[in-house]
This record gives C-alpha cells, structure tokens and sequence, in this order.
C-alpha cells in the first residue's frame, strides 16, 4: 500500500481547550488510485490532507499513524518533511495564489522544485518547467514561464500550479478543492487532466471537494466525513446508489436533480453543520438525524461492513434503505 | 393585474474602460454587455447563467440601477429607471433588492441583526421606531428566525442562518423583485436546500420574483422558469428552463450541462481551448470555442432568434437539434 493512515487525529488548542477536528480516521490509498474525501465544513477534510502533508497549523497535535512508502510521516521532523513534500508528494489547492509567489514568474516557480529535489541546474529546470507548461496543455509554454501569475486567468494558473506538483512525479498527489473556485467548463478540463495525469504516471490522488457529483466522475473510492469522523466510506458506486449511512442518504437528497419539477420540495438537513467540540458522546450526527434513537446519543457508531469494502458508521446502518 | 413585465432590458450595452495599462487599456475593452434584451414577469423567477466575464454581474447591478448603461433601458412595473428623476427612483428602489453570495460579508459584524435587516427601511426614509421593529419581525419570521433573533449579532449564527438574515433584509421593503448573485454557492449542502425551499416559498407565497444569476444549472433549474445564458456580453440562448438544459440548441449551453458534474454520469470534457483566443471584430463571439464551427461563423454574428415557435430563442447560424 503507498499510503495507510490509521486511527488519525487531529487537537486543535483553542481558548475553549482542545478540540478533535479529526477524529480517529482510517484509510488507506495504493498506486495509481483516487480516493475522494468529501464533507461540509467543519467536516475535517481539509485538515486531514494537511496533516498529510505534515502542514497542520502549529497549534494542532497529530496523532495516530500516516505511513507512506513504508515510512512512519507523524513525528517526523519537518527537515525530512520537506524533502518529501514537492517530490514525493505533492498538493494542489483551490487557490492557485495561495501556492505561486505573484512576485515570480511562472517557469522559475515550476523549475524550483526539480533544483531542489532532482538537483538539476537552472537552465535544465527552466527547459524542463516549459515542458511541463506544455504537458498541463497551457496554450503557448513559453510565454506562460516568462508570465507573471497574475497575468494568466484561473484556469490558467491552476494548470501551472499542477505543473509544478508533478514536476518530480510525485507517487501521491492531495488535491484540496483544486477547481472549486473555477467555471464549470474550465472545472471539468482540469479534472480531465488530472484523470490523464493518474492514468499515465500512476500516481494515487486523493481529492478533497465538497461535491459529491465532483467526486462521483472521478474517483474510485470516496471517503464521507462528518465531524472529523468517517461516516461511510467505499467504491464510489456503491456508496451513491446505495448509502447505508443517514448523513450520505442525506447529502444526495437535498441536492436539486435534474429533471425534477420547478420548486419541488428539497429534502433538508435540519440544524447547522457542526462546530468541532471538546467532548462528545455518542454520534455527531445525532442532533440532526432523522433516524436517531437513544443510543445514538450515548455510544459512538460502530463500523458496520457491507459488501466489498462498503463500510458505514452508524447503529442504524442496516435500516438504511436503498434509493435510487 | 397589469400585463406589463415586473422588468424588461431593452439593448443593454455598457463597456468598462479598462483602467490605464498604457496602450494596453484600448484593446482590451470589450463591452460588459453587448446588447442584452429580455423581460420577466412576476411569479415566474428568471434565471441568468454563464460562466465570470460572461456580464452576468454587470447586468444585476445595472437591472438594479446601481449603475448605469452606456445605452438601452430598464423598466420596472413599465417605468423606465434611467429616465427618472432622482427623487422619484428612490421609492423605486423599494420594489427591488439584491442578496449577494457570501452572507457573512454582506452583514456588518458590529451591528445587531435588528439594525441590518431594517437597514433598506431606513434608506428609503420611511418608518418610525414601533413599525420598524414590527417589520423587522415579520421579515425574520417569514425567513424561518425567532423575533428574539433581532438582538443578536452576526456571528452567533451558523451560515445557513446568515443568509437567513441577508434574504429578511432584502425581503423588509416588501420588494417585488430580488436579484440573488449565487445565493447559495457559498453555503453547505445540508443547508443550500432550506435556502432554496425559502426561495420557493417567497416567489409563492410573498410575491417575490427572483431574478436569479448562478453557475450552477440545477439550482436555476430548480428556482427558474426560463433562463437565459450569456456568453461575452450576449444572451447566446434563452427559454424554458427544464426543455433547454435537457436539450440545448446553442453549442456553449451544451458545453455548460456537458461539464456539470453529474451523479448518475461521468462528465464530459470539451477538447477545445479554454479560453476561446481573441474574440473577431465579426462573427460569433463563441467561434474559437465552438466544436461545430463552420465558415459563415467566422464572418457574420449570428442574431438572437426563435427556434422552433416556442419560446427558445438561440443565437446560432447552426443551432443543435
């Protein structure tokens, strides 16, 4: 397996104590595979990938285990961090600028991971970042590199942040909301190409969206999480057409469909998405259940399995029908 | 009831000018709006699509009056905003409102949601303290809050809630039209469908007609009757929401339903450019993008007609069966 994480948490200080915005996740990825990690906010995925990355804020304690490559990743010191981040994995954000320096021009911030991790000289790596411009399918390579970020449009500058992940082909790539802020036409040529990118280097993707259309297109497996809990987890398939957890029932049904009615009624989720607490007892989606019973509120949900590694995190579990 | 459209533009043109890159600045002005022409009546919300740089904001803030057009008009109830004198557009604004994307931007943090929501009222100079505070009630419980709700601040509510208080401030005036800028893109899940049940239950219940601007086909869908989609500054297609989403006549809102992500469907992603290149002084302004292209594209701008005797119209010299 390239990547297992088990039983990881992550404790935020706050002014209010510690509080667990993951709590006690599993998973595991292999090569060549995508994995989607959806949620709402609150919901502790964007915190995972960056524990992932060793990139928690400093005021977060990871816990559990992360190895990748047969590595232990929690506990190892930011030196040795560094030297995997950028080659051996890479991340991709939803906010290109966030990533580019605006100050730099695009092609000497794609070539300075290849100086640094492949220790190639800086004509090597600038003929080697046009290249990489051309492969992500920016229109004129060339003049993209000499480009400033700011000149290029947000599809554009994603293009260029994804040349620079996969500058060192990097075995992992964790794609954090990489098209969330982008038109849906430019959305669905980005998510192509990292399709073709996986196919072609084998490399795994984890993607974290809050769009489980997004992810359904794209992903072999997803992850559902709520709280900074697993609620249900499985091949992709499975888990749309048949969610055996409330809160992923939930999620599909309050979406509009195509085709329904005009302004027929949208199942809704009572309730606010969580804040992330100190204590908790029982499930985190009990408030706003529909199927909650006492139990619910006392005892955390087992991990009940279904088929083919289709696995749900609730007492009720069973009870949770099919619907499409 | 009159016959008259809550809102009718008439040839909306407005081009920004850049402001000075040097010799830079002339080339890239393209108008915002190249002539935009539709009408909405109340009761049937109107939907606005397309994708940034397609005018779609330009056009919510000149249907608005909050800025104006370098040519064309706009009519409320049969008034024309522009030719109004400017005490007379005031009590205007009154039957129109704007809720934006992030509702928490929208509200000031330091002032009590009493103060935000009566804030329109007290723009347009009406109301004294007692119905203030009445109104202010009745437009927090139309939208599913507590009265009590009134003396809170901002940040005491969840984002869902938040939005609550942004659709209670548009809704105090008693407006008849609302222009929703993405109302709920910026919202959970789990709490972008209490929004858009809200929505349909003003547009039935308080007469609200929304004119709604989205990215996302399905929840225009859900909330609109007919929508138009807008390309560089044009209407590129328009008409009944549900039959042009399900079978598109223009090449660009094919590419749209094409590139929304599906459950039920791996999405399809066009092979051509991006960007689309520069646009011709003439011909389509859809040519570089277009997957059908032919000659006559490139030399004539295809006009915005009826296709087919029904209410879809579709600027396309080829349009799609």
């Amino acid at each position: 397996m390239l990547l297992e994480v088990s039983e990881l948490a992550v404790d935020v200080a706050t002014r209010r104590g510690l509080q667990r915005v993951v709590d006690g996740t599993s998973f595991s990825l292999g090569e060549g595979e995508s994995l989607g990690v959806v949620g709402e906010s609150g919901s502790g995925k964007t915190m995972t990938a960056l524990a992932l990355m060793g990139l928690t804020p400093e005021a977060a304690q990871v816990s559990g285990s992360i190895r990748f490559e047969e590595r232990e990743l929690v506990g190892l010191d930011e030196d040795e961090l560094r030297r995997l981040r950028g080659d051996r994995i890479a991340m991709i954000f939803q906010e290109p600028m966030t990533a580019l320096n605006p100050l730099r021009r695009v092609g000497a911030q794609v070539a300075e991971p290849l100086m640094l991790h492949r220790a190639l000289s800086k004509r090597e790596a600038h003929a080697r970042a046009v290249a990489l411009l051309e492969h992500v399918r920016l229109a004129e390579p060339e003049r993209a590199a000499r480009s400033y970020p700011f000149a290029l449009s947000g599809g554009e500058r994603q293009r260029a942040m994804i040349a620079m992940a996969i500058g060192c082909s990097p075995r992992l790539v964790i794609a954090d909301e990489p098209t969330t802020a982008l038109d849906v036409t430019v959305q669905a040529r980005i998510l192509a190409l990292i399709d073709g990118l996986r196919v072609e280097s084998k490399m795994a993707i984890l993607l974290v969206s809050h769009d489980l259309a997004v992810i359904a297109g794209h992903c072999d497996r997803v992850i559902v999480m709520y709280a900074g809990m697993i609620m249900e987890s499985g091949p992709v398939e499975a888990v749309l057409r048949e969610p055996r957890n409330p809160y992923t029932l939930a999620l599909l049904e309050a979406r509009p469909r195509p085709g329904a009615p005009r302004g027929a009624r949208l199942a809704t989720i009572p309730g606010a998405p969580p804040v992330a607490e100190i204590h908790r007892e029982g499930c985190p989606f009990a408030g706003r259940c529909a199927l909650t019973i006492a139990i619910c509120r006392s005892v955390p949900p087992p991990e009940v399995a279904f088929d083919a590694g289709h696995i749900s995190r609730c007492h009720r579990a069973g009870e949770v029908g099919a619907v499409r | 009831m009159s016959d008259a459209p809550l809102l009718e533009v008439s040839s909306l043109v407005k081009t920004y000018r850049s402001p000075g890159i040097g010799p830079f600045a002339r080339k890239n002005a393209r108008p915002a709006l190249a002539g935009i022409s539709f009408s909405m009546h109340q009761g049937r919300s109107f939907g606005i699509v397309g994708e940034s740089g397609s005018g779609k904001s330009t056009l919510a803030r000149i249907a608005l009056a909050l800025d104006r057009p370098d040519s064309g008009a706009v009519r409320l109830q049969g008034r024309s905003l522009f030719d109004l004198p400017r005490r007379e557009l005031r009590p205007m604004r009154a039957h129109m409102q704007m809720i934006f994307q992030d509702p928490y931007g929208s509200l000031d943090p330091r002032q009590r949601v009493e103060k935000i929501v009566a804030e329109p009222l007290a723009a347009l100079g009406g109301a004294t303290g007692a119905e203030r505070r009445a109104r202010v009630r009745a437009s927090l419980q139309a939208v599913g809050l507590k009265a009590s709700d009134a003396s809170k601040h901002p940040h005491e509510f969840s984002g869902g809630q938040r939005q609550r208080i942004a659709i209670a401030r548009a809704l105090i005036t008693r407006p008849r039209l609302v222009v929703a800028d993405e109302p709920v893109s910026a919202l959970d899940v789990s709490v972008q469908a209490q929004t858009l049940n809200l929505m349909s239950d003003l547009e039935r219940q308080a007469g609200v007609t929304f004119l709604l601007i989205s990215h996302d086909l399905a929840v225009v869908a859900h909330i609109c009757e007919t929508t138009a989609v807008m390309y560089r500054g044009r209407i590129v297609e328009i008409g009944e929401t549900a039959a042009m989403f399900a079978n598109p006549a223009h090449p660009y809102t094919r590419e749209l339903v094409d590139a929304t992500p599906r459950l039920d469907q791996p999405t399809r992603a066009p092979l051509a450019p991006t960007n689309g290149g520069p646009e011709a002084a003439e011909g389509c302004p859809y040519v570089a993008r277009c997957a059908f292209a032919r000659p006559r594209c490139r030399e004539e701008a295809p006009r915005l007609e009826t296709k087919g005797g029904g209410s879809r119209k579709v600027a396309c010299h080829f349009p799609l069966d």
